[in-house]
């Protein structure tokens, strides 16, 4: 279960305050939307769950499964199966896509205690997720994301979530930038994952992605805050009534 | 083209005795200058050794004159354009004792199934179009034999192996020849001295993957010297690697003259992973029209070493080409330079030679000098150069780590990634991997 208990937190380099008092639980087997409009904070708040350097906990605490992970690195957080798909997933030319799933999958073994996958059980593995993603192996082949299309970084984020088998899945915005086709393909990937020990945050703007990922709850960010919180149903309001209603109500 | 001093007659061959008189005087000539102790340790090793060295007059005269070039010049200082980053008088401290303990271990080549020629112990089993003749008898060899020379007063490592060189190898490809085999060119060094001298030719048509590989070191002071004379003649396509894997008490004085003859094309690859101090000359020429240089170097620099790889390439006819990409990972208290020098000339119309250099600089102890000069004397050509210093990417490594991969082995990943893009051009799978496994230990060791 993730708590999240009034959390502050400000852009290190020129201490601009984004999330202001947040509050939010996400119980395992759960699938939470997070909507609001730019500028709310919600790709601030996936960094902050990921552990990047670029943001300061001034106050509060996150809890994962009772643990405080605000004292983990990233690499640490994600051995304790949190993992967040980019919402523009980096290219690094020079790091070969296979070398990195491999490495990146044996060290969250490793750092749980487990033996490290066997070349061959590896190939196996990746070669069944990326078929039903839709990823060739040759793709794979090239350095990491380098020359990937917007949809087929996207799907790479998904191979590697499904690789990775995190407990707590953070989409950020993973349906910006894909059409129809690659956005089934997408959510069909994340569907796949949903499971009772298993708990996924999406972050989107817009309803689309929330019809094929169906939440159990949404909740609206607006100013570092969870204003509104409700069933699927709120999202298609929001849809039709924009964000204005509820940030006024709230403010 | 051998540089004489006027005030030296050279002549008539001259005695060792008169040698050792020679730098004698020179060191109490009018505005003396103090000898440095490395200096005076070779001159004094030079008087010592010079009747026992291999070689004919002419041998023997060369290296009187590199000797007294020395002992009236000294090494170059900051001062002389060319070492401006390398001060060698001030860096060159140590001069080990000549004898050292031998570096016989047996060793797998780097490339399994190569053809290992050890400068010391001649193989006798060769592969056909293949010829291995020891140095030493080139040197001593009234005709058709060897002198070494070197270019003038600042060309320190020249001096200093003409001076010295005992042994090396001959080695021609015939022409026609393509070698399927890499050819592996060992040099060890265990403590003490080495000093070498190759002359590699590889014949019209001919193609080869050659090996240069030193090594050893790693048991105490050492000083190397070593030069290549490599000809590529007409039509041939050569592959030259120079690996530099000693130990961090190594002083490694390395020399690559390159000659590219009409639609030779050379692919020069060095690979710099040891040694205290380090400067790796190459002076090719683009000499026969139609001809191409593929520079590429790698260079990982950590500890306290000083590691220089100084170029200076000429056009001289035209229609050459020539890319230089040069990669360099600097840690610790390393200190890095890279000297490039492309010279066009008047006639060589429509080169095209582009030069990059780029630096990952890992600690604030860390350094890296970078110098392009390019003389451009004719009018329709392209010449560019660039060069870049970097950190290692934040995001980068944010997103390795949000997957799990603990900081050191990110960090590992993305400096190998920064490298490894130039040695995977070599296309060769066996060496590729050899060198990336080397990477690999260097990273562990050093990141």
């Amino acid at each position: 279960m993730l708590e999240i208990r009034n959390l502050h937190a400000r852009i290190a380099e020129d201490g601009t305050e984004i999330i202001r008092g947040l509050d939010l639980t996400v119980a395992n087997g759960e699938v939470a939307a997070i909507m609001g409009p730019n500028g709310s904070g919600k790709s601030t708040l996936s960094y902050i769950l990921a552990g990047r350097e670029d943001y300061e906990v001034t106050e509060g605490e996150i809890l994962w499964n009772g643990v405080n992970i605000l004292e983990m690195d990233p690499a640490e957080r994600a051995a304790a199966g949190i993992f967040l798909a980019f919402q523009y997933p980096l290219e690094i030319p020079g790091v070969a896509t296979m070398q990195f799933l491999k490495v990146a999958m044996n060290s969250q073994r490793k750092a749980r205690g487990e033996p490290e996958l066997s070349t061959p059980d590896f190939i196996k593995i990746v070669r069944e997720a990326a078929g039903k993603l839709g990823i060739s192996m040759e793709m794979l082949k090239r350095p990491l994301n380098v020359g990937f299309s917007g949809g087929e970084k996207k799907r790479a984020e998904i191979l590697q979530m499904t690789l990775l088998q995190p407990t707590l899945c953070v989409l950020d915005e993973t349906d910006s930038g894909l059409d129809i086709d690659a956005l089934k393909i997408v959510a069909d990937g994340v569907n796949a994952l949903r499971a009772p020990d298993r708990s996924v945050i999406v972050i989107t703007h817009y309803q689309r992605l929330l019809d094929h990922i169906v939440p159990d709850t949404v909740h609206v960010l607006s100013k570092g805050r969870i204003v509104k919180t409700g069933g699927k149903e709120l999202a298609h309001e929001l849809e039709a009534n924009g964000y204005s209603d509820i940030i006024a109500d709230a403010a | 083209m051998n540089w004489k001093p006027t005030a030296i007659p050279t002549s008539s061959p001259m005695r060792p005795e008169a040698v050792a008189e020679m730098i004698t005087t020179s060191a109490l000539a009018p505005a003396p200058r103090t000898l440095t102790s490395a200096e005076t340790a070779l001159a004094a090793q030079f008087a010592q050794m010079s009747p026992t060295l291999p070689g004919s007059r002419a041998v023997h005269d060369a290296r009187a004159l590199a000797m007294a070039t020395l002992a009236q010049n000294g090494l170059p200082t900051r001062k002389v354009e060319a070492f401006h980053y390398t001060d060698l008088r001030r860096l060159l401290t140590v001069v080990p004792p000549v004898e050292g303990a031998e570096e016989r271990a047996s060793m797998a080549p780097l490339v399994a199934g190569s053809v290992v020629l050890d400068d010391r112990a001649l193989s006798a089993v060769l592969p056909d179009g293949l010829t291995v003749v020891a140095m030493a008898d080139g040197l001593k060899a009234d005709i058709g034999g060897v002198v070494p020379h070197f270019s003038g007063a600042d060309d320190a490592i020249g001096i200093i192996n003409t001076a010295f060189a005992d042994h090396g190898q001959r080695i021609v490809i015939a022409d026609d020849v393509a070698l399927d085999q890499p050819l592996e060119i060992r040099h060890g060094v265990s403590t003490g001295q080495s000093h070498s001298l190759d002359h590699v030719t590889v014949g019209k048509g001919a193609s080869v993957l050659i090996i240069d590989r030193h090594h050893g070191g790693t048991d105490g002071a050492a000083l190397v010297s070593h030069v290549t004379d490599l000809t590529v003649r007409a039509g041939a396509a050569a592959t030259f690697v120079i690996i530099q894997d000693h130990g961090l008490d190594t002083t490694h004085l390395g020399k690559l003259r390159l000659r590219l003859e009409e639609k030779a094309a050379a692919t020069v690859f060095v690979a710099n992973f040891g040694g205290q101090l380090v400067r790796q000359e190459i002076e090719a020429v683009a000499a026969g029209e139609g001809s191409s240089l593929t520079l590429r170097a790698i260079n990982l620099i950590g500890g306290q070493t000083h590691c220089d790889v100084t170029l200076t390439l000429g056009h001289v006819v035209p229609n050459t080409t020539s890319t230089e990409t040069v990669r360099t990972v600097v840690t610790g208290r390393g200190q890095g330079v890279f000297q490039g020098q492309i010279r066009v000339a008047p006639i060589a119309q429509k080169t095209d030679a582009r030069m990059a250099c780029n630096t990952l600089l890992l600690s604030d102890d860390a350094s890296f000098a970078t110098k392009p000069e390019l003389e451009i004397f004719a009018d329709d050509v392209v010449c560019a150069h660039g060069a870049t210093v970097t950190e290692i990417e934040q995001d980068h490594l944010f997103y390795l780590m949000a997957r799990g991969i603990p900081e050191k082995a990110a960090r590992g990943l993305l400096i190998k990634a920064f490298v490894a893009e130039i040695v995977e051009e070599l296309e060769h799978e066996a060496l590729v991997e050899a060198l990336e496994q080397r990477i690999d230990t260097w990273l562990e060791a050093n990141a």
